[in-house]
């Protein structure tokens, strides 16, 4: 049972990420493309998780936390780059 | 009663993953359906993050009962991705009100300064010491 839970929720989180390069390639301006690149990383983070599930292995909870941490700062640092014209002021 | 653990265990996170799934689906669906970069930065900020949570839970109940080992990263990272998807948000909106929206379109803040997008903080106004 587990496994077909595993098997529809990864292909929800990939046919997710499909639409989030789908909005990446024809989004209308910069704000959207941080928008879709934000979400990618959530995703991201949802898959390996799901690949650690089928796997068993608690490895992939370090790598989801670093790429968490890595797409937070730079969302941030993109959005204060448009806000601002620099990053650190 | 073992049997009796498992089962639901199992059913448990069956269901918080099939719901993570639905949830993360239809957040990366409002944005590329809704029509407007305002509406669109509520599908993913919400639903994803409530499908990621989902996802983290299940993980954790999993290992918990069928791997015998009680771990709590998984909250960590739930902690944080809730913690800094309200801070994104307000960025990107930020952002948009900075490219799009002229500052005549707002309605006044009825307060001492202007919106914070457009103006700075009068320096002898500001109320925390920031040297």
């Amino acid at each position: 049972m587990i496994q077909a839970a595993l098997t529809f929720a990864v292909t929800c989180f990939a046919l997710a990420l499909v639409f989030n390069l789908w909005h990446l390639a024809r989004a209308p301006g910069v704000v959207d493309r941080i928008l879709a690149l934000d979400t990618m990383v959530i995703n991201a983070i949802a898959l390996l998780n799901l690949y650690g599930i089928s796997q068993g292995t608690p490895v992939y909870f370090e790598v989801s936390m670093l790429i968490a941490m890595v797409g937070f700062v730079s969302t941030v640092a993109y959005c204060r780059f448009i806000l601002r014209g620099n990053i650190i002021e | 009663m073992l049997e009796d653990t498992t089962l639901i265990a199992e059913i448990v996170v069956s269901v918080l993953l099939v719901v993570a799934g639905v949830f993360g689906l239809v957040g990366s669906l409002g944005l590329v359906k809704l029509d407007d970069t305002m509406r669109r930065l509520h599908a993913p900020t919400k639903a994803t993050t409530l499908g990621i949570g989902g996802v983290l839970i299940a993980s954790m109940i999993y290992s918990a009962v069928f791997l015998d080992r009680l771990s709590f990263h998984e909250l960590l990272i739930t902690v944080f991705l809730f913690l800094t998807a309200p801070i994104t948000a307000n960025f990107i909106a930020k952002s948009y009100m900075h490219r799009h929206v002229d500052e005549g379109d707002l309605p006044p803040t009825e307060g001492p300064y202007g919106w914070a997008v457009y103006d700075a903080v009068p320096e002898d106004e500001r109320p925390i010491d920031t040297k």
